[in-house]
């Protein structure tokens, strides 16, 4: 949460907006983000692999949540269908193909723990001075969410050359994954 | 939903615990009609038998009968499981089912939420339930959950590719994901000109209609496509270690999504709440309408019963290889096709 939006939570007074303070919203937003700090630190303090890709589901049900509710429906949609309906069951996928213990305690993350901290630390701070340098006066538009329409009319238009060099790019993942795959 | 219901002026509070209750019927009746209509009595007929008969005129209360005995049975929970995983499994397997009913419409003012993404949505929150599948499948630490919850995962994951292409030929018909606004593509729709029907999508997307059935038949492990639960390898899978009142949950997550389903199917392809020769912003439609799409829902559930009891199961291989090999280039190739026939057109 940002100083302002902390400032409106406490006062009940959002300066961006001259007054207007959106309670629902900001009470959606605290929980929200309550329950994916809890679940994030939680993810990589667990020992269980298994339990630290169920925290990992909250962690982005949670980022699909504040998605819906910045109004970026199709991107919170496509979150919960590309992220939790397909990475993380693969991960699980994977785990219990590869594992298929059901031990409380597998040891996991207990070496290094210092050395991931740090590195964690150090991309918190880099991306929150970044964040804040850019958007600290940004104010969001409440307008109506963003329609469907208007995001596939940019991706054909402005943003056509990323797009297809992204689809180029996930296809040769693709056929690198089955060459890879297939061992010869 | 609009805001007044019979000039009575609803607050949000309102609104919204008239919408959680009727979700929740809207979640157990059609689970209960089917389980009654096409698992207990359907499926006694083609096999030469009556079926339940003594609860009951014609065995109709059979159901509460089942609920009564899973509610008295204890509560097991296997002395290796994960207790806090085993618990909740049910629970996400549940959450996706009833995220799933909110997109359906059951007439022009009648609706859980009206969103943009709509379809989108629907086919997002119904890859939940993998999760909770999975979690029963490992939390249960027996090697028959495992190996079933694996199989359900690797299917599951499979023939969601199928299921949504399938839908992406009807949303380039349609012009929009909205659901309420694909039924009214549909209601105002014309066939070269003639409007009498409307255009009901299953006309020029039959192809996609067939791979949605079978993608749902998969989704939901239903036989031909029920290794996850094979019970004569497994058990019944992931749902080995479960009892009482978790496994009535599983049950009704079960069914409740195959009427869900069917009940998208119908609203896609069958033009939805909509009949033929009436306005469509009719304000009959919003007390016909939920009949209406409960007919087209029983028809549609009645296909996917009908192959469910008649065909043997598959091996897992043939299983992959006909999403992989033929329905996915299948539904590629549909929508290859809609899209240059809407284009020309």
């Amino acid at each position: 949460m940002s100083t302002p939006a902390i400032f409106a939570a406490v006062t009940g007074f959002d300066p961006l907006t001259g007054g207007e303070f959106l309670v629902a919203q900001n009470i959606a937003f605290a929980i929200m983000a309550i329950t994916m700090l809890v679940s994030a630190v939680r993810m990589v303090t667990t020992g269980n692999v298994v339990h630290a890709a169920l925290y990992l589901v909250i962690v982005l049900a949670g980022a699909a949540g504040i998605f819906i509710l910045l109004g970026a429906e199709f991107v919170g949609v496509t979150q919960v269908l590309v992220y939790i309906g397909a990475i993380v069951v693969l991960f699980l996928f994977g785990i219990m193909l590869t594992k298929g213990s059901f031990g409380a305690d597998d040891g996991v993350g207990g070496e290094r723990r210092g050395i991931a901290a740090m590195v964690g630390a150090l991309v918190l701070a880099v991306m929150a001075a970044a964040l804040l340098d850019t958007f600290r006066d940004a104010e969001l538009s409440r307008a109506e969410p963003s329609l469907t329409a208007d995001v596939a009319d940019l991706i054909f238009s402005r943003y056509i050359v990323p797009f297809e060099a992204i689809s180029v790019l996930l296809l040769a993942a693709l056929i690198g994954a089955i060459v890879v795959a297939r061992g010869d | 939903m609009s805001n007044t219901i019979l000039a009575i002026e609803l607050a949000y509070w309102q609104q919204t615990g008239l919408r959680a209750l009727i979700g929740l019927v809207a979640v157990l009746l059609p689970a209960g009609t089917l389980v009654y209509l096409f698992l207990f009595k359907m499926m006694s007929f083609m096999q030469s038998r009556l079926g339940p008969m003594e609860a009951g005129p014609y065995g109709s209360l059979q159901l509460l009968a089942e609920v009564g005995k899973f509610l008295q049975k204890e509560d097991l929970i296997p002395a290796a499981a994960d207790r806090i995983v085993f618990k909740l499994a049910p629970f996400v397997v549940l959450i996706s089912t009833f995220l799933l009913v909110l997109v359906i419409p059951a007439g022009p003012d009648l609706w859980f939420i009206d969103v943009d993404t709509g379809i989108f949505l629907a086919l997002a929150v119904s890859s939940i339930s993998v999760i909770g599948i999975l979690m029963a499948g490992w939390a249960s630490a027996s090697k028959y959950s495992l190996i079933g919850g694996l199989r359900a995962a690797g299917q599951l994951v499979a023939y969601e590719l199928p299921l949504v292409l399938a839908v992406m030929g009807v949303v380039i018909q349609a012009g929009t994901l909205n659901v309420q606004e694909i039924v009214m593509a549909q209601a105002t729709g014309e066939i070269f000109g003639w409007g009498a029907i409307g255009n009901p999508f299953i006309i020029t997307q039959f192809v996609g209609f067939a791979i949605f059935l079978v993608a749902v038949q998969a989704e939901l492990t239903q036989p031909p496509f029920d290794m996850p639960v094979a019970e004569s390898e497994l058990v019944t899978g992931y749902l080995t270690e479960y009892s009482g009142l978790r496994f009535l949950m599983f049950f009704i997550g079960e069914f409740a999504t195959a009427g869900i389903f069917s009940a998208l199917a119908a609203t896609m392809f069958l033009g939805g709440w909509y009949v033929p020769g009436l306005d469509p912003t009719d304000n009959l439609f919003n007390v016909i309408g939920p009949l209406v799409l409960i007919g087209k829902m029983v028809l549609v559930a009645f296909l996917i019963f009908w192959f469910r009891f008649t065909y043997p199961r598959f091996r897992e291989d043939q299983l992959q290889q006909l999403a992989w090999k033929f329905l996915i280039p299948l539904s590629l190739v549909n929508i290859v096709v809609t899209g240059v026939l809407k284009v020309v057109f």
